[in-house]
């Protein structure tokens, strides 16, 4: 099935079924973002908020191609953006620009992108393709597993490399929510290994105080050397102070002194959460937290409506890929986890990070646009 | 490529999954809401009060210090800004390199900066002294590393300044941190760490006053340490004035006098127990004990053989020699052991049981009486009156002159000394006195220990005819702010329980000390203003043949003088000790005169400009003259 581009740009569909709820939602997002970058950030010779505008700009002109190119024909493309991003992933590990331990970032002109970032579409995409080319009736088998195991380790281990603890588990959880998808043998051990995987911030808390300091301290070290550089629980315990400080209506914009006199470490990228926490309270945050719920939801609102199983799985990957970065930073900048560098999608600064969630939100725009059309 | 639509009963399987998970995210959601709600609502004011704690940081103000005066008005010691360098040491984010850069630009080795760190009490936000007194362009650097390494802070304070710099330095005192013992023992709560406050002398004495109030400052500082607002302030109370008795004039006199000989110089009058000069060599300059000493540097002081942070003249305990004689005498009289007329046969020694007591002179002093006894320092004619009267009836005497006992001046660590008797050798020996020790003691060896502030209250005494002061250093004290001043008029003690004609037949004898053909104390002479006094010579190894035969170095004799002026109306008391200085006719006396004719000298001339002649007129005696 072939569709020229003017086709598609004049689909019905794509003005009907174009939904402006996720629309204002990661709007509204994007913009407390931005507000919070404002409040904590000057920085260099361009404010660090402007060039996340700048970003945000890209971002919003990814999801406008993302939704208007049909999905199907995007999945043609993905074993060649998989290949792609797994030169980056290894050119980085080359001659990649480190920055507190990691090396993540290759430089492109005067911009710096981070493939890692990129391994999550790319990831997204081949996983989803693979399972919707193929039809396993009665859920998948260990065996039948193998291929997109490995699709999802070759770019794992090489950002583990870097090493980007974070970002690995933000693929392997990808892979975990697309099995779900389509289904393993038992659903029951669906249910129960998707369940083990989300409730992991809350089971790790019961493991994690059981351990002795020395071997918490060796367990983070030996998990992701870059999270803590200064040692101690110095960014945890000012991150919580700074959350709990908030109060019930928060302290008010720029008047935020955790983030205001700098206690607060990384607070334009990992800890904006408690910027915005911190200078706008317990309301503050429950408003964001269920902006982000609503974009999710119409996500996953979008892969029940899929008109077939390539637009679910893409939907439910990049939820799964959203959700868990949002719900691992915000345990983490709650002192529910030690300190993994996860960014909080679409408020933490970073371009590529940035870029690659608002393509995902257009895919997911995509999906629902193209879903069957009952009412026509 | 092609996608099929799936059956629709994989359709319904697929969609329950979906349901599932969108729930189960829903619900992870929720906890993250119920955990933010415990962080933010439940312990919300636990963790704003955390967040207050991180950003205001209370920095004290120090008070100014309250100025010192000499009873002229003369200004001793002031306050003057200094650039001094404090490390935060939680705020360093990298200790070493600021360490190291702090070492190239002070000149310190490494580690003498570490043990600056390491000596803070307190939390690790506490700000530790490094050095005061940066030059400007030691502060430049730094400030220019400041940005880079991170903890550093110079302030701009006030520091102790001595302007006389070593002089009367053991009187004055010194500054420093309090110490971990000091704020401990603190009862009230006007110390914080690192205030600073007088660590001895009258710095120490006086310090509840000097020191004035601190003020407090509530300051809003950023994670890096640096100030950024003043949210609010307590204003500091300066410090209360002090105007001391001491006549910086003739404590230089004394100073210059003494010189670099060992020693000690104290100078009342008996008139009030004003302290008129106060010396105690070797000394060091408060300056540097005030600054910021190295434990090395402190180590050697510390350990110095020649104890210069001693101050001699109340915590210098030594034999007073044939100065002794005067209450001994005294004692002899009261208790009309003799009439001074009476005369003794000195053949130069006394035998006495197995053991025979020689005198200073040896061919001895013939028929002598009390006066030429004293005036020539007989010690037969002692050695006789001792064994007569017992040690007890010496050891009464000697207590009326204030001996044994602390004169209670106002300075801490005053040694008692000792004034020995049958029951004092009980208690401190367990032993009984022997007879033969008594006349040690007559002559002022043996076991006697006295101050030389001590035999300035002694002298004192004689010179005033029995009556007594508390010998005191300040004269008054003021509040710059309110102008309010308080004076301290003199404490006067019971008299002297020694009849006036005993003090007179003294006086007589004191005098020819000085005056007589004979005296030993004829170092002291002056054509410009009648002078009374004693010779002492306080053995240093205890033998009855000591100062027979010169002793090596180290245990030589120390040589006393004891004088007042003039005789007929006495205005000045001294007391003059010089280490090793052998006899106190040659080595001490001419430090009396000195000052006696500086204090009392009818025009003030000019310092340094004296007329030759006249008041350099110490020639020694020509005979070796012996206490």
């Amino acid at each position: 099935m072939t569709v020229s581009l003017p086709r598609m740009i004049s689909d019905r569909r794509v003005p009907t079924n174009f939904d402006w709820r996720l629309v204002a939602a990661t709007s509204a997002i994007l913009l407390i973002g931005l507000v919070s970058l404002y409040s904590v950030a000057g920085g260099g010779t361009t404010p660090i908020y402007q060039r996340q505008f700048y970003w945000m700009l890209l971002g919003w002109a990814t999801f406008g191609l993302m939704t208007v190119v049909d999905y199907r024909v995007l999945a043609r493309y993905a074993y060649v953006g998989y290949g792609v991003v797994m030169l980056l992933l290894m050119l980085v590990l080359v001659v990649g620009r480190s920055s507190q331990g990691a090396q993540r970032w290759l430089s492109v002109g005067g911009l710096s992108i981070q493939p890692s970032e990129l391994a999550k579409l790319a990831v997204l995409f081949v996983l989803a393709s693979y399972f919707a080319e193929r039809r396993v009736v009665g859920g998948y088998r260990i065996a039948q597993l193998t291929v997109p195991m490995l699709l999802v380790l070759a770019p794992l281990v090489l950002v583990m490399k870097q090493p980007d603890l974070g970002t690995a588990l933000t693929l392997l959880f990808l892979f975990l929510a697309m099995v779900a998808v389509v289904g393993i043998r038992s659903r029951t051990l669906v249910v129960g290994a998707l369940l083990f995987v989300m409730l992991f911030p809350f089971l790790w808390q019961g493991v994690w105080h059981s351990l002795k300091d020395y071997q918490r301290a060796r367990l983070v070290t030996f998990l992701d050397p870059s999270a803590d550089p200064l040692g101690k629980s110095y960014h945890l315990m000012q991150s919580k102070i700074a959350i709990g400080s908030g109060g019930w209506f928060g302290k008010g914009f720029q008047e935020g002194t955790q983030s205001q006199l700098k206690f607060l470490p990384e607070a334009h990228t990992d800890f904006v959460f408690s910027v915005l926490a911190e200078e706008w309270g317990f309301i503050g945050a429950i408003v964001v937290i269920g902006l982000y719920l609503t974009v999710l939801l119409l996500g996953m609102d979008a892969a029940i409506r899929a008109r077939d199983m390539l637009g679910s799985l893409l939907a439910v990957g990049v939820v799964a890929m959203i959700g868990f970065n949002l719900i691992i930073n915000v345990a983490m900048t709650s002192g529910l986890l030690p300190v993994v560098g996860i960014p909080l999608p679409l408020m933490s600064y970073g371009g590529t990070a940035m870029v690659v969630t608002m393509t995902g939100l257009g895919v997911v725009m995509n999906v629902r646009i193209r879903r069957l059309l009952l009412f026509h | 490529m092609s996608y099929i639509s799936p059956p629709q009963d994989q359709v319904k399987a697929l969609h329950d999954r979906l349901l599932w998970m969108a729930v189960i995210l829903c619900g992870i959601v929720a906890l993250l809401v119920v955990r933010l709600w415990g962080l933010q609502v439940w312990y919300g004011d636990y963790y704003h009060q955390l967040s207050e704690q991180n950003r205001l940081r209370h920095v004290p103000i120090q008070a100014p210090r309250g100025l010192i005066y000499d009873r002229a008005g003369r200004l001793l010691v002031t306050n003057v800004p200094s650039l001094n360098l404090y490390v935060v040491e939680e705020d360093m984010s990298d200790p070493s390199a600021t360490i190291a850069e702090i070492s190239r630009t002070l000149g310190l080795t490494e580690d003498e900066v570490r043990d600056r760190i390491n000596k803070r009490r307190e939390s690790a936000y506490t700000p530790v002294l490094i050095k005061q007194g940066l030059t400007l362009s030691e502060a430049a650097r730094l400030e220019t590393h400041r940005l880079s390494l991170s903890g550093l802070k110079i302030e701009v304070e006030a520091r102790r300044r001595y302007l006389y710099g070593p002089m009367a330095s053991h009187l004055l005192g010194y500054v420093g941190e309090v110490t971990a013992e000091q704020l401990d023992a603190a009862k009230d709560d006007s110390l914080s760490p690192g205030a600073i406050i007088g660590q001895s002398g009258l710095e120490s004495s006086y310090d509840h006053w000097l020191r004035g109030r601190d003020g407090m400052k509530r300051v809003e500082v950023d994670a890096l340490g640096h100030e950024r607002r003043v949210v609010d302030a307590v204003e500091p109370v300066r410090g209360d004035d002090l105007y001391l008795t001491i006549d910086m004039e003739l404590q230089r006199v004394a100073e210059e006098a003494l010189g670099d000989r060992a020693g000690a110089v104290v100078a009342v009058d008996p008139n009030s127990g004003d302290v008129l000069a106060m010396v105690s060599h070797p000394s060091v300059d408060p300056n540097l004990l005030s600054g910021n000493m190295s434990t090395a540097e402190w180590t050697k002081l510390v350990n110095d053989s020649e104890h210069p942070l001693t101050n001699r003249v109340i915590q210098g305990v030594y034999p007073p020699g044939s100065v002794f004689k005067i209450p001994v005498a005294a004692a002899a009289l009261e208790s009309h052991q003799i009439r001074p007329e009476d005369h003794l046969f000195c053949q130069g020694g006394l035998q006495f049981g197995r053991r025979y007591f020689h005198d200073w002179k040896a061919g001895g002093h013939g028929d002598i009486a009390m006066n030429d006894a004293i005036a020539q320092s007989c010690d037969v004619y002692f050695y006789r009156l001792g064994s007569e009267m017992g040690v007890d009836t010496i050891a009464k005497y000697a207590t009326e002159f204030g001996l044994g006992q602390p004169t209670g001046i106002a300075l801490s660590s005053e040694r008692h000394g000792i004034v020995p008797s049958t029951d004092w050798k009980v208690k401190a020996m367990g032993e009984p006195w022997y007879p033969g020790e008594t006349l040690s003691v007559a002559i002022g060896q043996g076991y006697v220990g006295v101050t030389p502030l001590q035999m300035a209250d002694l002298i004192a005494t004689v010179a005033s005819g029995g009556r007594r002061y508390q010998p005191h250093l300040v004269k008054a004290m003021q509040d710059r702010d309110s102008g309010r001043l308080e004076a301290f008029p003199p404490t006067r003690l019971a008299d002297a329980a020694v009849s006036a004609k005993t003090f007179r037949i003294l006086r007589t004898a004191l005098t020819a000390v000085v005056e007589g053909e004979h005296g030993t104390g004829g170092a002291a002479r002056s054509k410009l203003v009648s002078i009374a006094g004693k010779t002492g010579t306080a053995q240093v190894v205890g033998s009855a043949n000591a100062g027979q035969v010169k002793a090596p170095t180290g245990f030589e004799d120390h040589a006393w003088f004891v004088a007042f002026a003039p005789v007929e109306s006495p205005e000045i008391a001294i007391a003059v000790l010089v280490e090793h200085g052998g006899h106190g006719g040659s080595a001490a006396a001419p430090v009396a005169k000195q000052m006696i004719e500086h204090y009392l000298r009818p025009e003030p001339s000019t310092p340094g400009s004296a007329p030759p002649g006249e008041v350099t007129d110490t020639k020694p005696a020509k005979k070796p003259m012996r206490g």
